[in-house]
């Protein structure tokens, strides 16, 4: 196939004679560039230069730019330049080549000096306190949209809510029940295993019920679901931007947060309770099944325990959170998916955002219910 | 070189369905080395099903699809990695990645396949983008920040970034100004003519058809109906081509090339 390139030297009394030889194209450019710039290092010693090219065979443009660049750098170095015997097919490229202009420097990105990295760190504190207008901002648009939903009903989405309901509540309960099914047993056989070294197998029954009705039915519900819907939200709300159909909505007068997204976080605050409900029940009934199988406590005394142990104030106070925390994640992801920018990276960017933040903010929730629900005394 | 040695692509008999929905009814091409074909055909009637079968990027149900004469059915690995150097493509939406700026888009297949310093990396993706007419300064833009013309120009230097000896471009021209059109129909024809370019175009622009293509193929009912210069295409009795090249849009175009 193609040849490779060569440039040879051959000195004459006044001057130096290079001859080009040779297939001058893409696959060999590495090689001519070292080619290249040893004649350009070389050319210390003084007189005139001429380059013959009529042994060139092959020539793109990444043969014309080493050739544009040789001359550029022997010109540089105040030799005398000649460039003769380019074939004739080739002579149109060489001066396209030529004439092209790339002095200005492209824009130069970050550095990593002490003030970049003081700024950087001033504007992610910064970010912070526009993250949390932008979170109330959009419970605002809610509320309003809300409020324009009951005035007049028929302006809800009434489709658009059921459909999203029956994704992230009807087809969120196979998983769900499985989690926290092995949740449930992991804790009872846990129980089991360091209770009895004290005799005290049977508060198993009031740690488990306890625990899952006000914590972690909750939690591990709320959890998953910032995971599997809150995700989704923000992906599907962000490539929507950035294919500009929200743009599309604002531009035929209809308000996005009423279209999109009040239907969607008002399906997560509808089904979070649920799968809250149906979650705790799958956690409660496995940890029975493991106190049968592994701690021998048989069902009828589990239930039993259970009815002393449990009251309808713990599972009151696992219920109340739930929409709460739905709330949360759903304005997160939102607010999330509305932030994207053009590129697929921003889009990845946003949804890995949304899911950690609402997961973040779902156990801050967490926390600041406990302290309320122990001072009002339930 | 070979001048109309063995032709660059060569399609036969090709049959391209979707279910029952048959697209490309036993259809035959030739495209000849150097030279600038335009495909043309209504919305619909499978112009890019075809670039995309000949690319390899849809199956096809029978027939036979070479390029640069190797068939790709057969071709391995290495060998398909081989022709997929030759050969360029610009989508229609310029497919540029979006998270790489221009410059990088362009840099992205040399950085892959050659291996080349920095240097010259940089300074050759800035001179293709210089060639289709972007700026230094707005080399350093991610994708998202460029106007739909400089989408389609930063698409067409990525597709030449290793010089291709083909290049296939999916209605290049559509959604630019009048303009900006004829400056890229000037920029294909010098390319082709500096770089001894193959062209394989898909177009809907009459004003590209007549001034940079050499031949035209027409396709119609999952067939090329008509292939020829503009003179044969504007004589063609087939209704398509007809009100196609006769239709009110086209009526300038009869004019000047009388």
């Amino acid at each position: 196939m193609a040849t490779l390139p060569l440039l040879t030297t051959t000195r004459t009394a006044d001057r130096v004679w290079l001859r080009a030889s040779g297939a001058w194209i893409a696959p060999h450019a590495a090689r001519l560039e070292e080619l290249a710039q040893a004649q350009i290092g070389a050319a210390a010693a003084s007189g005139a230069v001429a380059i013959d090219m009529s042994a060139v065979e092959q020539l793109d443009t990444y043969g014309a730019w080493l050739v544009r660049r040789l001359r550029a750098g022997l010109q540089e170095r105040g030799r005398d330049l000649e460039i003769f015997g380019l074939a004739h097919r080739f002579r149109d490229l060489q001066l396209d080549v030529d004439r092209i202009a790339i002095d200005a420097p492209p824009a130069t990105r970050r550095g990593w000096s002490a003030t970049d990295v003081l700024e950087r760190v001033g504007r992610s504190v910064g970010g912070v306190w526009d993250q949390l207008i932008a979170f109330v901002g959009m419970m605002g648009a809610l509320a309003l949209s809300l409020l324009a939903a009951l005035r007049d009903p028929r302006s809800f989405r009434w489709i658009s809510a059921a459909h999203q309901l029956d994704r992230v509540g009807w087809r969120g309960v196979p998983i769900i029940l499985l989690i926290t099914f092995l949740i449930g047993g992991i804790i009872s056989q846990q129980g089991f295993f360091h209770f009895r070294k004290f005799g005290a197998d049977e508060y198993v029954v009031d740690m488990v019920g306890i625990l899952v009705l006000r914590e972690i039915g909750v939690l591990i519900v709320a959890i998953m679901v910032a995971g599997r819907s809150g995700s989704s939200y923000t992906a599907e709300l962000g490539s929507m931007k950035m294919r500009e159909e929200i743009d599309a909505l604002r531009t035929m007068g209809l308000d996005p947060v009423q279209v999109l997204i009040l239907p969607r976080v008002l399906a997560l605050v509808v089904a979070l309770p649920l799968l809250t409900f149906i979650g705790s029940m799958a956690a409660l009934y496995g940890a029975g099944l493991v106190a049968w199988l592994y701690g021998g406590m048989s069902p009828d005394i589990f239930i039993a325990r259970l009815k002393e142990a449990i009251s309808l104030t713990h599972f009151k106070v696992g219920m109340i959170k739930a929409p709460f925390m739905a709330l949360a994640i759903g304005v997160v992801a939102a607010v999330e998916g509305l932030k994207v920018k053009g590129s697929a990276e921003s889009l990845g960017l946003q949804t890995t955002t949304s899911v950690v933040k609402s997961i973040f903010l779902v156990i801050v929730f967490d926390g600041l219910f406990a302290v309320f629900f122990a001072s009002i005394g339930m | 070189m070979h001048p109309n040695g063995t032709p660059v692509i060569r399609v036969q008999d090709l049959v391209v369905a979707f279910g029952d929905h048959v697209v490309l009814d036993h259809l035959d091409l030739e495209v000849q080395r150097g030279e600038i074909l335009g495909l043309v055909g209504g919305s619909g009637s499978g112009k890019s099903v075809l670039l995309r079968t000949i690319i390899g990027l849809i199956p096809k149900r029978q027939g036979l699809v070479e390029v640069f004469g190797a068939n790709f059915d057969q071709a391995d690995d290495d060998a398909r990695r081989v022709i997929e150097r030759r050969w360029g493509v610009l989508f229609q939406q310029g497919a540029l990645f979006s998270s790489l700026t221009a410059l990088e888009n362009v840099q992205f297949p040399m950085r892959e396949n050659l291996s080349l310093s920095d240097r010259l990396l940089r300074e050759i993706a800035l001179a293709k983008l210089a060639m289709v007419g972007i700026s230094p300064r707005d080399a350093g833009k991610l994708p998202a920040e460029l106007s739909g013309g400089m989408t389609k120009r930063v698409a067409l230097a990525r597709a030449l970034a290793l010089d291709p000896e083909l290049v296939f471009l999916d209605e290049p021209t559509s959604g630019l100004d009048p303009i900006s059109a004829g400056e890229f129909d000037d920029l294909i024809g010098t390319l082709q003519q500096t770089l001894g370019l193959t062209v394989f175009m898909v177009t809907h622009d009459l004003e590209t058809l007549r001034t940079v293509c050499d031949r035209v193929a027409a396709l119609a009912d999952g067939k090329v109906v008509a292939a020829g210069d503009m003179a044969t295409m504007l004589r063609s009795q087939h209704p398509w081509m007809q009100a196609y090249f006769q239709g009110k849009r086209a009526h300038v175009l009869a004019e000047q090339s009388r």
